[in-house]
């Protein structure tokens, strides 16, 4: 398996009941329980966030940065997440939110929402070249880009080229800072984040060598701190840290990448398991008329992200009031070199499925799957730690379960012996 | 010769929901057995061609699948009307789907094109008021 292959879903042991909650409604099959624990096997965590939200213990978690990184740094710069602004009621606006921030100690404001419109106007281009196959997926999403490489490889090249918007922020807030003077290594950025799929992206990018983000912070975490900064602050005043229009900041929500980008077949999907379906379809191709795939892992999009605190359908409304006060657009088209918003390296292909590198050897381990499925109950009840039968048995043709781990298969077994017995 | 790795599918009339299932079980096993990504998607595609047409002009059918080291085999049939001119038919944009059917984004008449550019070989045997056996071939 990978080396240095980073995930940042964890399991809280203390918490965790071992029930089957998590096994269940993990979309790559990723989590078995294990002696009464849930185990996150990690090859196989996109960081979608399923378990996060689906574990009534709250055992599951993300592991993001504390407030105290951006000590580290003298110049720190928050990268605020559109889906901040739908955090919060009218009496917050967004200018409230962002002077809210700097009182949490931070030196200035990128909005991730003024880069997502940068990426809009990129993607407008990118699409108009005409030798490139569509449907096109966004890569926003770093959960369905992780899908993509281990569950749909020929996908891989339908993938938008072309930096998410926390990159594009981070970048183009360094060169502001650098322009004014300020040191390299004192610059810090965080990113303000509704998700914990970006943590990762940010350890182990995918659209560059080295993520230009220092840090990220949840949302959760930095809720409670900001909202009594707000408190404190006067609530009246424009100082003038908006800078981006409705476009950026509806990125936040379901559709809003795909309507940004104004006309044509846009679809917009959201929810991994909606995701996967319509990636199906993709591979299928049987949506070759359709131009541009909006997939976003979360329900509601960023909006239902796992390190949210607001209710996604109201965050919806309060993001839908922020964007209606905010013009249309107000980042400029970026300027001449458009290379500087495609990616830097290639996402691959990664085999964690596979069954051995062996490809005789992998059929031998299929039959014997197709084999153990047809003895095992099909209840897929999950109570011997794997998602379903077939699951148990692929576990069992790997060597990490036993057929009595199936507890039907052990009372049959204890029957069995009982009846030698007497 | 080694293992062979066997599935069968119903594939039922008229019913776009359930149609594609089957190919992307087969995707599945491939994507476990480890076939290289553009294998698995000329399968994928050949295959689901043959599932929508067997839906489309069958009134459904069966797919079986075998898996083996060096290649995959799709045989999916039906007892439909036939295919009456193979040749018309194997133009690109020649169809017989009715109007209600193209209404959905089906019957572009890129069916038969699309599985013989996709496949690496593809064999049709058609008989008229008896049925069709579309059989598709992808070496690994």
């Amino acid at each position: 398996m990978e080396q240095n292959y980073f995930h940042s879903v964890t399991l809280d042991k203390d918490k965790c009941r071992g029930c089957t909650n998590c096994i269940k409604h993990c979309p790559t099959e990723a989590i078995r329980v294990r002696a009464g624990k849930a185990v996150i096997i990690k090859e196989r965590c996109i960081d979608c966030g399923e378990c996060i939200r689906i574990c009534p213990y709250h055992a599951k978690k993300a592991v993001t940065d504390t407030i105290g990184i951006i000590r580290n740094y003298e110049y720190k710069i928050a990268l605020p997440a559109p889906s901040l602004y739908g955090q919060f009621g009218p009496t917050y606006s967004r200018e409230r939110i962002l002077k809210g921030l700097l009182g949490l100690g931070f030196d200035h404001i990128f909005e991730v929402a003024r880069a997502a419109e940068i990426v809009t106007m990129a993607t407008q281009k990118y699409l108009k070249n005409p030798d490139i196959k569509k449907p096109i997926i966004s890569s926003a999403c770093p959960a369905v880009v992780r899908l993509i490489q281990v569950r749909f490889p020929s996908l891989i090249d339908r993938l938008l080229r072309i930096k998410s918007p926390m990159e594009v922020a981070a970048a183009l807030a360094k060169r502001e800072a650098l322009a004014k003077g300020i040191p390299e290594g004192k610059i810090g950025t965080f990113f303000i984040s509704p998700c914990a799929a970006k943590v990762t992206s940010v350890k182990a990018p995918y659209e560059n060598n080295r993520s230009d983000v220092d840090g990220v912070l949840a949302i959760k975490d930095i809720y409670v701190p900001l909202l009594e900064k707000m408190k404190k602050q006067k609530a009246e005043g424009d100082d003038g840290f908006s800078l981006s229009g409705s476009i950026g900041i509806t990125w936040a929500g379901t559709g809003g990448e795909s309507s940004a980008l104004n006309g044509g077949r846009y679809i917009a999907v959201h929810g991994i398991r909606n995701v996967n379906a319509i990636l199906e379809q993709t591979v299928q191709e049987s949506l070759e008329d359709i131009e541009f795939i909006e997939a976003l892992a979360c329900p509601e999009g960023c909006l239902g992200g796992p390190l949210v605190m607001e209710n996604p359908f109201v965050a919806k409304v309060n993001l839908r009031n922020e964007a209606r006060r905010a013009p249309v657009r107000m980042s400029e088209e970026p300027l001449g070199d458009d290379e500087e918003y495609i990616w830097q390296s290639t996402v691959e292909y990664r085999p964690i499925m596979k069954l051995d590198d062996d490809m005789a050897k992998a059929l031998e381990k299929m039959q014997r799957m197709d084999e153990l499925t047809d003895i095992l109950p099909g209840l897929d009840c999950g109570a011997c730690g794997a998602p379903s039968c077939r699951a148990l048995a692929e576990d069992i043709v790997m060597g990490n379960a036993i057929l009595t781990d199936c507890i039907i298969k052990l009372r049959e077994k204890v029957d069995e012996l009982e009846s030698g017995s007497e | 010769m080694g293992q062979v790795i066997i599935r069968d599918f119903e594939i039922p009339a008229n019913d776009f929901t359930v149609a594609g299932e089957a190919s992307s079980t087969v995707r599945k096993l491939l994507v476990q057995l480890g076939v290289a990504p553009d294998k698995i998607k000329r399968t994928a595609i050949a295959m689901y061609e043959a599932e929508i047409n067997a839906v489309i002009h069958g009134h459904g059918g069966k797919a079986h699948v075998e898996i083996s080291g060096d290649k995959i085999t799709i045989v999916i049939s039906d007892e439909g009307p036939g295919i009456e001119d193979l040749d018309l038919a194997m133009q690109e944009g020649y169809s017989t789907a009715p109007d209600s059917i193209r209404e959905m984004g089906f019957g572009a008449g890129m069916g038969l094109p699309n599985m013989k550019k996709h496949a690496d070989e593809l064999d049709i045997r058609t008989e008229k008021g008896k049925g069709t056996v579309v059989t598709i071939t992808v070496y690994f």
